[in-house]
């Protein structure tokens, strides 16, 4: 059960996020197409002009010095900014074709096929095996549970550490764990697209080089956007960066392009040290 | 791979019956939100309209009236506000002594350095079991404080009329007899009076005072303590001149929410302040208060008088209120002031 | 200053080239001594407030001293399950009062809990910052400094009056308005204690609020819900105020003819012992102690409980 195959997506049933162009054919395609014109909190202008496409099956990553907005775009991303208090925003997020935004669409269903891990390890205070069962309750998974849970927790490199203790409260594992966790938790409902806020800020070396190399195995099966501020990471990581700076997006490339010869003056000062 | 679920997906947006759940359940915690502020505004509103007809009947005559005489229909409750303010503010100077002296003792951590040190005697500081001893006291006392709260105040009625009383009595009727003249002392206590009734309140009202200038003490930032230690003050300099000041506000909040609890205490008034509508400055005269009159007549109220108590109500109701809620703003600026400082 | 000495020894000092930096400061300064006034004053007001805390505490030993005293000598199995006794009778006891006591608690908590807890989500999640949140914590916090017997005032204008007569159900809605403030603050603050990444992971998920509030938020604030629900039950057990003509008082068990009935007046442990207390008949007052003896232990084991949840609590 270890190794799920996602060759041909299936279609969603419920409709709610259907499109034309999900076919066969787009595998490669953009998945979602985020462009934001301007985002303010409030009276704060947050974002502006920015524009990022994310393919299917990609690592795409931002990075920025913090501040830049970079986390705000991907919490636009499963429309997580609609809990804070005095979110505007104008543009769209298209996900499969469809806007995200648009009025008819619930946010909470968007939630669901667009997984989030955190910056910080977030368990609930609950066993984990419930941790990892959580959303398939909530989408009322009518299979095996078990299954399902072995099966996430085996991807997410855990199942060895935590096989015998399932009955343990989440809270009482290490940091990498809990975040491994949380992984295991957001990828056990197979979300079309994980979306990762500096999942490995908060853990040690070690435990973060664990966390990258899920994230690089999750490759085969997930589109994952991942924020980081750490540079390296999202060399080693990612096929894709965005460098965003100041709320607006500077450059938008393959990683290795971006990081070698750099298109945009800021982006070279970046990598290069010389400021953030 | 064989997806158990049939090869569909996991991710399904939200069933129409949990969309439908999500919405009534909102509405039920809207509506129940909405139901408990229109029962505050139900009560006040019930005990209004019940007392208009006396309110009518008896206009403002009623708060200046010291008779109470339901077969004459003569009813005023001057006696009732004297003896509920009189008592109250007694008990509060008490109750606020030893109220912020606990306080005091418990935030600063008197007694947990006094365990230490007598650890450190016995060499005992560093030890397993006795090294958690000083946390552990200093814990146990302030649950010991906020156990006085937790018994009910009939208790203290019932201890108050068999333990107070019998234990005053002699020194009260030595100082009447001694210093007659002084209007405090000026009758002898024969059973329940004023000054048992006080004891008791003040006992009752301590634990409040306790916790919450506890709470305003401990949440002074530690920098202004520091600053003043580091400029070589001593403790008590250090509590008196920076401490106590910056806690100040959250200590008069207590003292008026302690105020607001023994306007309205019933129990303890009842039982040991004597029910005597008599408005005197004596401390060991029998008295009444306004709780005390309620508990008292409305039992065997007749119909017709009921309308009378309802305004004695009312007018505690008004008392209650006003105190409270200048407790709760004073409150409520303090501990806004001092985030602000931070 | 004694600078006399201090120069006199920065000469003898080895290093007789280098400025001494302690020259000027007299040593014997630092020394602690009872005999300089600020030592003597900061030594004398510990003492003063020791004492005062210990002498507040006083009351608490003595009245746990008397309820054994008095209360432990008659503490028989036959007090719980007689009736209280007619004047001048011997021996006696009031299980119909422990009953009516537990029955009218466990209405008003029955009532104030589900009101309680909602009320607590609308505040900690639906709308913390609406206008109407403030209202209810607004009216929480009249409620929280209501005097007791103004809750009995109002049951009595509402329900006694309408119902024609004193019953159970008007004393266990004068002691839901008691129950009801501490619950709905205690429980507004649990909820909001449990850790807001929590709250963002369930709803990263797509749980609905509703799922969010009953598959992550309640259960994570159970402990501190209940250590709420555990102080408001320990509280009206204890009101005797709000009970005095709501309930009144009974000489009979809450079972008339084999079932419960709830329109009738009902003994309370509380009113027993405020009724007991005033009779100049000496079995009705050791009664009163024993049923003091026994409202205490029911009132400090349900706090003990309820601050064994709050151990339990999750904080941020």
């Amino acid at each position: 059960m270890t190794n799920i195959k996602r060759d041909k997506k299936p279609s969603d049933p419920c409709g709610v996020v259907q499109s034309s162009t999900d076919d066969g054919a787009k595998t490669d395609g953009v998945v979602i197409d985020c462009k934001i014109d301007e985002l303010y909190y409030g009276t704060f202008k947050a974002v502006r002009d920015t524009a990022v496409p994310v393919n299917r099956n990609k690592i795409t990553a931002f990075i920025g010095p913090s501040g830049c907005g970079k986390s705000t775009v991907l919490r636009c991303i499963n429309r997580m900014n609609d809990l804070v208090r005095g979110f505007r925003f104008k543009g769209h997020v298209h996900f499969r074709g469809k806007d995200i935004y648009h009025p008819s669409v619930d946010p909470v269903a968007v939630r669901r096929y667009i997984g989030m891990v955190f910056q910080q390890p977030n368990p609930f205070a609950m066993s984990i095996y419930n941790n990892v069962a959580f959303g398939l309750r909530l989408n009322r998974y009518r299979g095996s549970v078990r299954d399902k849970v072995e099966e996430a927790l085996t991807r997410a490199v855990l199942w060895e550490e935590v096989k015998d203790k399932l009955n343990k409260s989440g809270l009482s594992l290490s940091g990498g764990q809990q975040q491994r966790l949380c992984i295991a938790r957001a990828i056990a409902t197979q979300p079309e697209v994980l979306l990762m806020d500096e999942p490995a800020s908060a853990l040690d070396p070690i435990a973060t080089m664990k966390v990258e190399e899920l994230i690089r195995q999750l490759r085969r099966d997930y589109t994952i956007i991942i924020v980081t501020h750490n540079m390296q990471q999202a060399s080693r990581v990612s096929d894709k960066t965005a460098f965003l700076y100041l709320g607006r997006l500077i450059e938008f490339n393959d990683t290795d392009q971006l990081f070698t010869r750099p298109r945009e003056k800021q982006t070279e000062d970046y990598i290069s040290g010389r400021f953030g | 791979m064989t997806d158990p679920s049939g090869g569909t997906q996991i991710s399904q947006p939200p069933t129409r019956f949990q969309q439908v759940v999500d919405v009534v359940f909102r509405r039920l915690c809207h509506g129940f939100a909405w139901l408990s502020v229109l029962l505050v505004a139900f009560i006040v509103l019930k005990i209004a309209t019940a007392a208009a007809p006396a309110l009518r009947q008896q206009g403002l005559g009623f708060l200046t009236g010291t008779t109470w005489d339901p077969n004459t229909g003569q009813f005023g409750i001057l006696p009732e506000i004297w003896g509920t303010v009189f008592t109250s503010c007694l008990a509060l100077m008490i109750g606020t002594a030893f109220g912020v002296a606990a306080a005091i003792f418990l935030s600063e951590g008197f007694l947990a350095q006094f365990v230490f040190r007598t650890l450190k005697v016995a060499g005992l500081e560093f030890h397993p079991f006795f090294g958690k001893l000083p946390d552990q006291v200093q814990a146990f006392l302030k649950n010991l404080i906020e156990l006085l709260a937790a018994i009910p105040s009939v208790v203290y009625g019932l201890w108050g009329l068999f333990v107070i009383i019998p234990l005053i009595r002699p020194m009260c009727n030595w100082l009447n007899l001694k210093l007659g003249w002084v209007p405090f002392f000026g009758t002898t206590l024969t059973g329940p009076g004023v000054l048992p009734a006080v004891i008791v309140l003040s006992i009752m009202i301590l634990p409040t005072i306790t916790a919450i200038s506890r709470d305003a003490l401990v949440s002074v930032p530690a920098k202004l303590r520091m600053a003043a230690y580091g400029m070589g003050a001593t403790r008590w300099e250090t509590i008196l001149a920076v401490i106590l000041p910056t806690a100040a506000r959250g200590i008069v909040g207590a003292v008026i929410l302690a105020f607001g609890r023994a306007l309205g205490e019933t129990m303890a008034l009842a039982m040991l302040v004597g029910n005597a509508n008599r408005i005197s400055l004596s401390l060991f005269s029998p008295a009444n208060s306004l709780a005390a009159l309620l508990a008292n007549n409305f039992p065997e109220a007749a119909k017709k008088d009921v309308a009378v108590l309802m305004y004695a109500a009312l007018v505690l109701l008004a008392i209650t209120l006003f105190v409270n809620i200048i407790g709760s703003v004073i409150l409520e600026r303090a501990s806004s002031g001092l985030e602000g400082r931070r | 200053m004694n600078d006399m000495t201090i120069n006199q020894h920065s000469v003898q000092a080895p290093s007789a080239g280098d400025i001494n930096p302690f020259a000027g400061v007299d040593f014997s300064e630092l020394e602690k001594s009872l005999r300089r006034p600020r030592t003597l004053i900061d030594l004398l007001m510990s003492g003063l407030v020791a004492a005062m805390t210990l002498l507040a505490l006083i009351p608490l030993f003595s009245v746990v001293w008397m309820l054994v005293w008095h209360g432990g000598q008659r503490l028989t199995l036959s007090i719980f399950t007689q009736l209280p006794p007619a004047p001048l009778e011997e021996g006696g006891g009031f299980g119909n009062a422990i009953l009516g006591t537990l029955v009218m608690v466990a209405l008003a908590a029955l009532i104030s809990i589900p009101f309680g807890i909602l009320s607590a989500v609308f505040l900690a999640e639906t709308g913390p910052q609406s206008r109407l949140a403030s209202a209810v914590r607004f009216a929480a916090k009249v409620l929280t400094g209501f005097p007791s017997i103004l809750a009995g005032v109002f049951a009595y204008g509402t329900l006694v009056l309408l119902m024609g007569g004193y019953s159970a159900i008007a004393g266990a809605v004068a002691l839901f308005i008691l129950m009801l403030p501490t619950i709905v603050l205690t429980a507004e603050d649990a909820i909001r204690m449990v850790p807001a990444k929590m709250r963002e992971a369930a709803i990263g998920m797509g749980a609905t609020t509703t799922q969010t509030v009953w598959m992550v938020l309640l259960p994570t604030a159970l402990p501190g819900i209940l250590t709420g629900v555990m102080l408001a039950v320990a509280r009206a057990a204890g009101e005797t105020a709000p009970l005095l003509f709501t309930a009144l008082f009974s000489n009979y068990w809450l079972f008339g003819g084999g079932q419960v009935d709830l329109e009738q007046p009902t003994a309370s442990l509380a009113v027993l012992i405020y009724n007991f207390a005033g009779m100049p008949f000496e079995n009705q007052v050791s009664l009163a102690w024993v049923a003091a003896l026994v409202l205490v232990s029911l009132v400090l084991v349900t706090n003990l409980i309820g601050q064994a949840f709050s151990r339990r609590q999750i904080h941020e």
